[in-house]
């Protein structure tokens, strides 16, 4: 179809696109992709296309406004990822009338920076008033710095402490494509088999390992599953499952690596018994190394100083860190006053399955809430010296002494 | 360095496997919006894995439109795993095809990546072949035909890039289907599906187009009379009651759960735009945005699927003749016949069948066998993955494509006759082996 329109596309050699078949919005002639996309855009404005969250009940559908939504809608991070897909989640998943869910996930590093009217708002939200436009979040891996590490193991029975990093340059789970996942695997893998000493362990990739590997790593608790959760589902976290997803694990099985789960990599550090000190620092020395390893190879984990490490979820953003015990406390589960005390002392607790079960019993998992604002060293002392006190209370209520409520730990301004 | 547009983020991008390139700490903070910058969308025939694509802020806001960031890797890294793979898509797919293919995009840029994603996700199953691919738009059919033509092929039972399937909705053609001996046959059904030419599929579709859908099929509704006047209920706003109704008619659909479904994208932005329409005797139903656009539905109890399918092609013909009264054509062309979201719903898009009794039938040795010959397929009465319960079961015609609508009813219609007729013969102790049919 000679128009000077492809009279300029051959100059530059090229050929154009059949736009076509029995025709779309222009039946029977050519249109480039911009023209198709400009006439998508004048039919459908940002009113039309504007999500109806008025059963919504998440951080995003509390700040999203047709007025951001309308100045956001058309831009695109250098990937060429949207306002659309990182809030697909929410917009699929109203919500919890008790809790309250994010709601939207980032598809890259710089999806924090391009829709930052939105995520900041809902980080805000999330972490207690903490605001990305004027505060800075610390960072700190000296393990050296804890004190009264070692709980008393008649009443903690295990240690642990998680948290993620992503790899600078490649997107994240909602939005890589096979081979930036793949990439992820192949970096991540080789920078693990640097690990030495007490690290050093072996790798298993989720579509590879035998029913033998693949049973022991169930019983051990290892083993991550493809994601049924529709929060994770709508972000597209699962697609193409199990390529380039894998765990590894090293020979002692007290430090542990996710790959490819909901964020590039989760770091895991735990053991039996209360040593907690001791949890956190192989957790410090091996994320230490393992960022060594890969700033060797010329890659270096996503981070800045307004979000800390930037994980998919902006509930992980700033130290990613959960650090918790499984604990019991058969008088306190039983005593009104528990939750307020864990309130106060900026701890949760969970069943002893993870973040979506029901303590069973006395047995509870208690870690920290915060993940921004606060540093990893500030965080896990938090969580010591809030169990330490739980076990006081329990020790109390055994000796039928009362306990006392504490005072609440200060936040940001709201 | 390719891609411009994209800003500082591209030049740093250089991912060959084995080696470190340096990844500049700043980089993070050089994005640019795509606003600005005309791109033309290319494809040139027998290109290597690095065309000259410029692709520009093009996308529908859902969908994987950064396949150009895509194509700075090479294709072997980018193609799917399906080594453990059992539907057409993995059986078609060569990483030769992948390589042709991944560069290309509809006008509305659904990708090669977006066809085959639910394919990927679910490998299959080892005894029922899924198709694995889905259309995120009429155009999808030919931009991505290298891949689609041989997996129609071989679901469609042989049917070629150069036939022409024929469309016949006139009633009057069916023979008989008036007495299939309601003693047995419970309850009759003919469904299809039918996409609105411009928008684009529910894989794809953004929430605006897929709202203006809706809009469209509730105004073209509202105008039919007589016995197919009706109402519409939209999934979001029902009250209890409408829903327990709708429930307890049978006539309501859920959020999908299938993940063969989910992986495609069908279930964005649930109940959003999504909902169903009847008329007041219940005898005539259509589904507005769920698995496609419209699915339109025709049933009754008892056996006279005649009556049945006159109601049917009636209705259709004039929703068909109600939306063309707005502007808006059905997707069709004389190759795929009525064009859909799925591949295995081409052509006719029809589902015509029966609940039928056959307790004794559905245990003989040659049950499978006759049902082959006679091109139907059962299922359970829950529909396509249920058992049979009661002896019960949902017996339906097995093809879409390449039969017209008539032929299609007419096989099930004789079928189903003959099948009665085999399990009356079996009631009395009878042999069947006289009533075995040909293959049709």
């Amino acid at each position: 179809m000679a128009n000077s329109f492809t009279r300029m596309m051959t100059g530059r050699n090229t050929a154009v696109m059949l736009a076509v078949g029995a025709g779309s919005l222009a039946s029977g002639y050519l249109l480039t992709e911009s023209a198709a996309a400009a006439e998508r855009r004048r039919l459908y404005p940002p009113s039309a296309d504007f999500p109806d969250l008025r059963k919504h009940n998440n951080c995003m559908a509390a700040a999203l406004t047709p007025t951001i939504y309308a100045r956001l809608r058309d831009k695109t991070t250098p990937n060429n990822w949207t306002l659309d897909q990182c809030i697909q989640t929410g917009v699929d998943n109203p919500g919890h009338p008790f809790i309250k869910t994010v709601g939207m996930v980032a598809g890259d590093e710089e999806s924090y920076e391009v829709f930052a009217e939105i995520f900041d708002p809902v980080i805000k939200d999330r972490h207690n008033g903490y605001d990305p436009r004027t505060m800075k979040h610390p960072t700190d891996l000296d393990a050296s710095k804890i004190t009264s590490g070692m709980f008393d193991e008649h009443y903690v029975l295990s240690s642990r402490v998680r948290t993620g990093r992503s790899i600078r340059g490649l997107s994240l789970p909602p939005a890589c494509s096979r081979s930036e996942r793949r990439e992820v695997e192949r970096v991540v893998v080789m920078a693990l088999s640097g690990l030495k000493g007490d690290l050093s362990g072996r790798y298993y990739g989720l579509g590879e390992m035998t029913d033998r590997e693949q049973q022991q790593l169930i019983d051990e608790h290892f083993l991550f599953d493809k994601p049924v959760s529709p929060l994770l589902t709508a972000a597209g976290m699962a697609r193409d499952w199990p390529d380039a997803r894998g765990i590894w694990h090293n020979n002692e099985r007290n430090f542990l690596i996710w790959i490819n789960e909901e964020d590039h990599t989760r770091i895991i550090s735990m053991e039996k018994g209360g040593n907690m000190k001791r949890v956190f620092e192989r957790f410090c020395r091996g994320l230490k190394q393992v960022e060594h390893l890969i700033q060797e190879r010329g890659w270096e984990f996503m981070w800045n100083e307004r979000l800390g490490y930037i994980l998919t979820c902006p509930s992980n953003l700033g130290t990613g860190l959960r650090a918790g015990v499984h604990i019991r406390l058969p008088f306190l589960a039983k005593d009104p006053r528990f939750k307020k005390i864990l309130e106060n002392l900026r701890l949760q607790k969970r069943g002893t399955g993870g973040v979506d079960t029901a303590a069973t019993g006395d047995t509870f998992d208690i870690s920290n809430l915060d993940r921004l604002g606060k540093s990893e060293v500030e965080l896990v002392q938090l969580v010591i010296d809030g169990v330490n006190y739980l076990i006081e209370c329990e020790k109390r209520l055994e000796r039928g002494q009362d306990i006392k409520i504490p005072s609440p730990i200060p936040q940001f301004r709201k | 360095m390719e891609i411009a547009a994209n800003g500082s983020r591209a030049a740093s991008i250089n991912l060959p496997s084995g080696s470190g390139q340096r990844r500049a700490a700043g980089r993070c903070g050089g994005w640019k919006l795509l606003g600005g910058t005309i791109g033309i969308f290319v494809s040139t025939p027998g290109s290597s894995s690095s065309p000259q694509v410029r692709q520009q802020g093009a996308n529908m806001p859902f969908g994987n439109t950064h396949n150009q960031v895509k194509l700075k890797f090479t294709s072997d890294q980018e193609y799917p795993d399906l080594s453990k793979h059992n539907n057409h898509m993995a059986k078609v797919l060569t990483p030769a095809m992948y390589e042709r293919l991944r560069s290309k995009q509809t006008p509305s840029g659904f990708t090669l990546d977006d066809v085959i994603q639910t394919g990927v996700d679910n490998p299959g199953h080892p005894f029922i072949m899924t198709v694995g691919c889905v259309a995120g738009d009429e155009e999808t059919y030919e931009v991505f035909k290298e891949l689609l033509d041989p997996v129609i092929q071989d679901r469609h039972g042989g049917y070629k890039p150069s036939d022409k399937h024929k469309t016949d909705l006139n009633a009057a053609n069916l023979k008989g289907g008036d007495d299939l001996d309601p003693n047995y046959v419970l309850s009759s059904r003919v469904r299809t599906g039918r996409s609105v030419r411009g928008f684009c599929l529910p894989p794809h579709c953004s929430r605006g187009e897929r709202r203006a859908v809706e809009k469209l099929s509730i105004e073209a509704l509202a105008s039919l009379s007589g016995d197919l006047k009706g109402k519409y209920y939209a999934l979001k706003n029902m009250t209890d009651a409408e829903q327990q109704q709708l429930i307890d008619d049978h006539f309501l659909f859920d959020k999908p759960v299938s993940p063969l479904l989910l992986a495609s994208g069908m279930a964005r932005d649930w109940p959003d735009a999504r909902g169903i329409w009847h008329n007041d005797n219940k005898t005539f139903l259509v589904w507005v945005n769920e698995e496609d656009h419209l699915r339109v539905i025709s049933m009754q109890k008892g056996g006279n699927m005649k009556e049945v399918f006159n109601r049917f092609c009636t209705g259709l013909t004039k929703i068909e003749t109600l939306f063309k009264d707005r502007g808006h054509a059905f997707m069709w062309n004389e190759h795929l016949g009525y064009v859909l979201t799925c591949p295995s719903n081409l052509g006719t898009g029809l589902r015509a069948g029966v609940h039928v009794k056959l307790p004794n039938m559905s245990k003989h040795a040659k049950f499978e066998e006759v049902l082959k010959r006679l091109r139907l397929q059962k299922r359970g009465t829950g529909g396509v993955d249920t058992a049979a319960v009661g002896g019960v079961f949902d017996i339906s015609n097995a093809d879409r494509l390449g039969f017209s609508e008539v032929e299609l009813v007419q096989m099930v219609v004789d079928g189903v006759r003959l099948l009665v007729d085999m399990e009356k013969k079996l009631e009395k102790g009878q042999s069947i082996d006289d009533l075995m049919p040909a293959q049709k």
